[in-house]
C-alpha cells in the first residue's frame, strides 16, 4: 500500500480551464455531428469518447470523468436520435474507468494511449450494445469487423490528438 | 488512506447515483409493449414489478390474517349469532306465511268481490266463515259472522262463487249457523245441466252428495254437471251443485255419486243471498268444479 501511495504520488495531475474543456468538448460533438454529413467514413470516429478519454486520463479524478463523460454522453444523446441516456451511461463508465486507470498509471506516452483508447472503444460498445439489448430490447452488435477498423483508427487518431490537447494544459 | 478510501467511496456512489438517474431517464423514454396491451412506459413496468410483490404480499398477509380472524377468533360469537339467526328465520317464515294466508284471503275476497258485482241484480251479503260444528259427524254445519242485523233469516242460500254450499239453519244477531249441503239431512233439487233430467242431491254426511230420483233408464256420465232446479223453492235456478263421480243401478233409482262443485272442506269465506231470486248461472261454462273434501 505504501509503495502504491509513493507510486501514487509520482502521477502529476494536469488542469485545465473551464474553457478549455468545454470548448473542445463542444466542438468535439459539432464535428461528430458534422464531419459525416461531408465524409461518410468519419463516423468511425468517436470524438466525444476520445475527450471523455483525455481528460479523463489527464484530470485522474473519477468524480469528475465521470461527470463529464456523463455530460459529454447526455449532449451526444441529445444531437441523436436516440433515447437520452444511452451515451450518457456508456461514457459515465468510461469517463469513471479512464480518470481511475489515469490516477493509478501513467498514460503520456503515445503507445499507452492508443492501447488505452482501443480497449476503451470496445468497452464503449460492449456498454452501448448491452444497455441497448437490455432497455431497448435491440439487437445491437458487441463487436465486428467495422468497430474493429473503427477502435484502430480511433487509437490512431488519439495519438495525434492527444498530444495537441496537452498544449491546453495549465 | 483516510482521504484516499473517502474519496473512492464517493466517486463509486457518484457514478452509482448518476448511473441509476441516466438508466431511470432511460425508462421514462422508453415504450415497451406488455402482451400487445399498447406502449407502456418501461419505468412504469419497473414501477408495477418493484411494487406489486409487496401487494401481494400485502394482500397475502391481510387474507391469511383476516382468515385466520374469521376462522377462529371470530367464531366466538358464532353460536348466539346462529341462534339468532336461527330466531329470525322462524319469524321470517311465520311472516311469510301470514302474508301467504292474506295473499289467498285477497284472491278469495276478490273472486267473491267479482261474483258479487256480476251479479248486483241479487241482493247478497258476504260472511266469513268463523267456526265450524260436528265436522266429521252426521251434521255439517259451519258459523258465519252475519246474522239478523245484516238481514239473514232462515233457509237462505249460502253460495261461493264455485257452486252451492248450504242454507242458513239457525240465524243469530251477529252470526248464523248454515248446513252444508253435505249434512245427512240436507238436499237441494237438482237437474242435469245438459238433459235437465231432474233430482233431489243429498247430502249423505260425507265428502259427496247423492242423487236421487233419477230412473235406472236415464243414461248418466261421470263429469255431466249437476246444478239446482230451484224446485226447493230455497236456491235459485242454475246454480252449479257439483258433477257426476260415477253411478250405480238400484232400485228403484240409480245411485249417482255426486262431488260438490264448491269445496265445503275448505270454506272461508261465503255469500248468503237474500232471496231465491233467479239470476245467471255462476258456473262459466267449463268451469272445473273442486275435488271431492277429505
Amino acid at each position: 500500500m505504501a509503495l502504491r501511495n509513493q507510486v501514487e504520488q509520482h502521477i502529476e495531475v494536469h488542469k485545465y480551464s473551464f474553457l478549455a474543456v468545454w470548448g473542445t468538448v463542444f466542438l468535439a460533438l459539432l464535428l461528430q455531428a458534422s464531419l459525416p454529413v461531408y465524409f461518410p467514413r468519419a463516423s468511425l470516429l468517436e470524438l466525444p469518447l476520445l475527450m471523455t478519454l483525455y481528460f479523463g486520463l489527464s484530470r485522474r479524478n473519477p468524480s469528475s470523468g465521470l461527470l463529464l463523460g456523463m455530460t459529454v454522453g447526455l449532449l451526444q444523446d441529445a444531437v441523436s436520435r436516440i433515447p437520452i441516456g444511452l451515451y450518457g451511461i456508456a461514457k459515465t463508465l468510461m469517463g469513471f474507468g479512464a480518470s481511475s486507470i489515469g490516477a493509478r498509471l501513467d498514460v503520456e506516452h503515445p503507445f499507452a494511449r492508443a492501447l488505452l483508447t482501443f480497449a476503451f472503444f470496445h468497452a464503449h460498445q460492449i456498454v452501448f450494445a448491452f444497455t441497448r439489448r437490455l432497455l431497448l430490447q435491440e439487437s445491437e452488435v458487441f463487436f465486428s469487423t467495422d468497430l474493429l477498423t473503427g477502435s484502430l483508427l480511433n487509437a490512431a487518431f488519439a495519438v495525434l490528438l492527444f498530444p495537441l490537447l496537452d498544449k491546453l494544459r495549465k | 488512506m483516510l482521504y484516499v478510501v473517502s474519496t473512492k467511496h464517493r466517486s463509486l456512489a457518484l457514478l452509482g447515483i448518476t448511473l441509476l438517474v441516466q438508466v431511470l431517464l432511460l425508462a421514462v423514454q422508453i415504450r415497451r409493449s406488455e402482451d400487445g396491451r399498447g406502449d407502456v412506459r418501461l419505468i412504469r413496468v419497473w414501477a408495477v414489478a418493484a411494487v406489486s410483490p409487496f401487494q401481494r404480499a400485502g394482500a397475502w398477509a391481510v387474507d391469511n390474517v383476516s382468515g385466520a380472524w374469521d376462522s377462529y377468533i371470530g367464531l366466538q360469537n358464532t353460536h348466539q349469532k346462529n341462534q339468532q339467526l336461527q330466531a329470525e328465520n322462524a319469524q321470517l317464515k311465520l311472516r311469510n306465511q301470514e302474508l301467504e294466508s292474506r295473499a289467498a284471503e285477497g284472491m278469495r275476497l276478490a273472486a267473491l268481490l267479482q261474483f258479487q258485482s256480476g251479479h248486483s241484480e241479487t241482493q247478497m251479503v258476504a260472511a266469513r266463515v268463523i267456526g265450524a260444528g260436528a265436522v266429521g259427524g252426521a251434521n255439517r254445519i259451519i258459523y258465519i259472522n252475519r246474522g239478523e242485523a245484516h238481514g239473514l233469516r232462515r233457509n237462505l242460500p249460502v253460495i261461493t262463487p264455485d257452486g252451492v254450499v248450504g242454507k242458513t239453519l239457525e240465524v243469530f244477531a251477529d252470526t248464523a249457523q248454515v248446513l252444508l249441503l253435505s249434512d245427512k239431512e240436507s238436499g237441494v233439487g237438482a237437474l242435469f245441466a245438459d238433459s235437465r233430467t231432474q233430482g233431489v242431491a243429498r247430502g249423505q254426511g260425507e265428502p259427496w252428495l247423492l242423487l236421487d230420483y233419477v230412473i235406472n233408464g236415464e243414461q248418466v256420465l261421470p263429469g255431466q254437471r249437476i246444478v239446482t232446479s230451484g224446485q226447493d223453492r230455497i236456491f235459485p235456478k242454475d246454480l252449479p251443485v257439483g258433477e257426476v263421480l260415477d253411478t250405480a243401478p238400484g232400485a228403484p233409482f240409480q245411485k249417482i255419486r255426486v262431488r260438490p262443485a264448491a269445496r265445503l272442506d275448505r270454506l272461508e269465506e261465503v255469500l248468503v243471498l237474500l232471496s231465491n231470486k233467479e239470476f245467471t248461472p255462476i258456473a262459466a261454462a267449463g268451469k272445473e268444479p273442486a275435488p271431492p273434501a277429505q
